[in-house]
């Protein structure tokens, strides 16, 4: 019998009559959401309380659906990349990647390598200001103000740089089919590597003031811990499963749509598998891709930006399924295309639906705070959940 | 401030009361605007390179403040349907009562106490501390109040975290004090500062003897549970706004958030004027004595208590929050042996010196 099947005899009258019956606390049915500041949007979490301790956590998601799988067979292969930029829409550049790798992978387009160098740099870049919101947004769950600001003012950065070369903050909309749109503006490549460095200096602040203090600590070791195999079985990817000590990165062991192979650079594991290891595999990471970033800028190639491609794009019949390593995860493009300028059916793989998908099992038994603790260090994006 | 109002006055004693009265009134109000002006607004703006707060009115954002309040004021005051509504009503003004009742007994010249008169010798009344800390749980009842009162889960949650630690953390609080009340051997608070005023330091009386030099374990662990008492980060587990949204004032608004407010920036300036009082030698400062002393003694002691509150101010924007058990065991199973020991410790060298 668990804590909330109460004795349906407590509540008859008889039982009133009982001086010893025990006195009904009974459990609390908590509504974390739709409107709740540490749900990043619409997610809901219905908790069921036994005190402060949670007996059964059911995610409730879809308040923000917008039905892009649906959408996307009303558009043509170049009006898709403006709709799903918004699934992810704090790493937009790196949603864009794969899909348009589908593309171009059933019409047989290979994209320059200066084009296909420049999307690696602002994929990374995405990664960097995703995760910089990350790394102070955890900060602000756990209780701290200061790195949520120090995070968004970091931020800036990389979205201005992001900005200053593809037009736009947040959705750029930059990839096209067989390149990209625009070469890189004047002095943006030392401009770039100016803030990298920041990036580097911004990590190390965020390594003091967070990740090395005894409270933090306190408040994330050893909860919310996610085992390498559920978690691999449950379809948690990214750096939550890498938190748990799984060595597996689409950058590296997937297909290789990116030159990601021709650079030297490292994939972060941490054997905990808590909210702190998610925390500190995402502060490596984001000192990872400042430094790819200065690596590539190193290596850049000259030439064109754009391959041959028809005036009318149309894809001829096939299907394929791109992967790529997203800043959440695997985010996946399933392209069922009949040889129309649109596709016929695209099915959209998103990182952050399977790794809310363990949140039940996860949060079982813990504590309301450590609730917010876990939501944060799983770190999902409300677009990604309901597509 | 008997003394200086102890001239004839129409009335007699109640326009003298009515005076002392307006003087509390006004001046909780005023430090708890200082403190949110310098340290909330522009001291938090300048740690998190905010631009919000540091853009109103030209200047250094100077017109934040008073923005922020006609804000305040201007709002609709919304009770909830489901609410307690005259236990709602009451709430922000218990809060905010325990935070004058408090401040009474701050002493802020050789002359200028407000509670209490001169004629037992050194004014103030004699139980001073006593009666501070006691009052100071006041708070308690008005945070058990509003959380019950909204008819709030959130709420609900938050004044039973606050209950809980408020009470954990009284008992730090008094036994850090009982050392500070050993070494001065008296409870009233202008006791204590003469005692530090006129105390030496090997035989050097230059500064007298702040309490801060021998007590400093005593300092710490009352500056720690002053912190609790506060619900100030990191142990605002009550308002906790990541996870109960905003406690146990979730369903409150305008006019009587405002109350929440300044109760929650004037009992911090009341609990940096009492640590400044036990700790730095309250309003004294080597160098002024005399009727002088009346009317510098409370720049001294503003400004003693300015420091501690910057203190407190510090600590409460770098800090993440505890968890309610790991606050908990915090204070059971650290603070209160510590002081224990430190009580102990006092009283042997008391006996012994």
């Amino acid at each position: 019998m668990t804590a909330f099947d109460v004795d349906p005899k407590l509540y008859s009258p008889l039982a009133d009559s009982h001086l010893n019956v025990e006195l009904d606390t009974g459990d609390m049915v908590l509504n974390i959401g739709p409107q709740h500041p540490a749900t990043h949007g619409t997610f809901r979490l219905v908790v069921r309380l036994d005190g402060e301790r949670v007996i059964k956590a059911d995610p409730v998601i879809g308040y923000m659906h917008r039905g892009y799988e649906k959408l996307t067979e009303y558009r043509t292969y170049p009006q898709v990349t403006t709709l799903i930029n918004r699934i992810d829409w704090l790493s937009s550049f790196a949603n864009e990647v794969p899909f348009i790798a589908a593309a171009e992978q059933l019409m047989g387009i290979e994209a320059p390598p200066r084009a296909l160098y420049i999307r690696t740099i602002l994929t990374e870049m995405a990664r960097i200001s995703t995760f910089l919101l990350f790394l102070g947004e955890m900060g602000l769950q756990v209780g701290a103000i200061t790195p949520a600001f120090l995070g968004f003012r970091d931020r800036e950065y990389p979205l201005n740089l992001i900005e200053s070369a593809t037009g736009g903050r947040f959705h750029p909309n930059f990839n096209r089919i067989g390149g990209i749109k625009d070469d890189l503006p004047w002095g943006w490549i030392a401009e770039c590597r100016n803030t990298m460095r920041k990036m580097l200096d911004s990590c190390d602040i965020f390594e003091d003031l967070v990740l090395g203090n005894p409270i933090f600590q306190a408040r994330t070791r050893g909860i919310g811990i996610i085992p390498a195999e559920l978690g691999a079985a449950y379809g948690v990817s990214g750096s939550n499963i890498r938190a748990s000590g799984v060595d597996w990165d689409l950058r590296r062991d997937g297909e290789p749509l990116l030159p990601y192979n021709e650079i030297d650079w490292k994939v972060w594991t941490h054997q905990d598998g808590d909210s702190y290891a998610r925390y500190w595999v995402r502060l490596q990471e984001t000192r990872e891709s400042a430094r790819m970033i200065l690596h590539l800028l190193d290596q850049m190639p000259s030439g064109p930006i754009m391959a041959k491609v028809p005036r009318i794009i149309k894809v001829p019949q096939g299907e394929t399924y791109v992967a790529a390593e997203n800043p959440l995860g695997e985010m996946g493009y399933y392209i069922i295309s009949k040889g129309a300028t649109g596709p016929f059916r695209v099915k959209i793989r998103t990182a952050s639906f399977s790794n809310v998908s363990i949140m039940p099992w996860l949060l079982q038994g813990i504590y309301v705070p450590d609730v917010i603790t876990v939501l944060a260090s799983l770190y999902f994006i409300l677009g990604d959940i309901d597509k | 401030m008997s003394h200086l109002l102890a001239i004839d006055l129409p009335g007699g004693w109640q326009t003298t009361l009515g005076i002392k009265t307006l003087i509390v009134m006004g001046l909780i109000p005023v430090g708890a605007l200082v403190l949110g002006y310098t340290f909330l607004l522009k001291m938090m703006s300048h740690m998190q390179s905010r631009v919000g707060p540091m853009d109103p009115g030209g200047f250094h954002g100077w017109f934040q403040l008073i923005g922020d309040g006609i804000k305040f004021i201007q709002k609709e005051d919304i009770i909830p349907a489901g609410a307690d509504k005259r236990v709602f009503k009451m709430a922000p003004a218990v809060v905010v009562m325990s935070t004058f009742l408090m401040f009474v007994v701050l002493p802020a010249g050789p002359n200028a106490v407000v509670a209490g008169s001169i004629h037992n010798g050194i004014g103030g009344i004699d139980v001073g501390i006593f009666y501070a800390l006691a009052v100071s749980s006041l708070s308690v009842i008005g945070v058990l109040m509003a959380g019950w009162a909204s008819s709030n889960k959130y709420a609900l949650i938050g004044a039973l975290r606050a209950a809980a630690q408020l009470i954990a953390y009284e008992l730090p609080l008094v036994l850090a004090v009982v050392g500070v009340v050993v070494q001065a051997g008296t409870m009233n608070l202008q006791g204590i500062v003469f005692a530090q005023r006129d105390g030496e330091i090997f035989g050097w009386g230059g500064i007298g003897s702040p309490y801060i030099l021998t007590q400093f374990v005593g300092f710490c662990l009352f500056m720690v549970a002053a912190q609790a008492e506060l619900t100030q980060p990191p142990f605002d587990m009550p308002v906790a706004e990541s996870e109960l949204v905003a406690g146990y004032m979730v369903e409150y608004t305008g006019f009587r958030f405002l109350f929440f407010f300044i109760g929650e920036f004037g009992t911090a300036f009341v609990y940096a004027g009492l640590a400044a009082t036990l700790f730095l030698g309250g309003w004294s400062i080597p160098g002024v004595e005399g009727e002088i002393a009346n009317w510098v003694g409370p720049l001294v002691l503003f400004a003693k208590i300015m420091f501690v509150a910057f203190l407190m101010f510090w600590a409460r924007f770098s800090y993440p929050r505890l968890r309610e058990d790991q606050l908990q065991s915090l204070a059971w199973k650290w603070m209160i042996p510590i002081s224990l020991i430190n009580i102990l410790v006092t009283g042997a060298l008391k006996v012994a010196l």
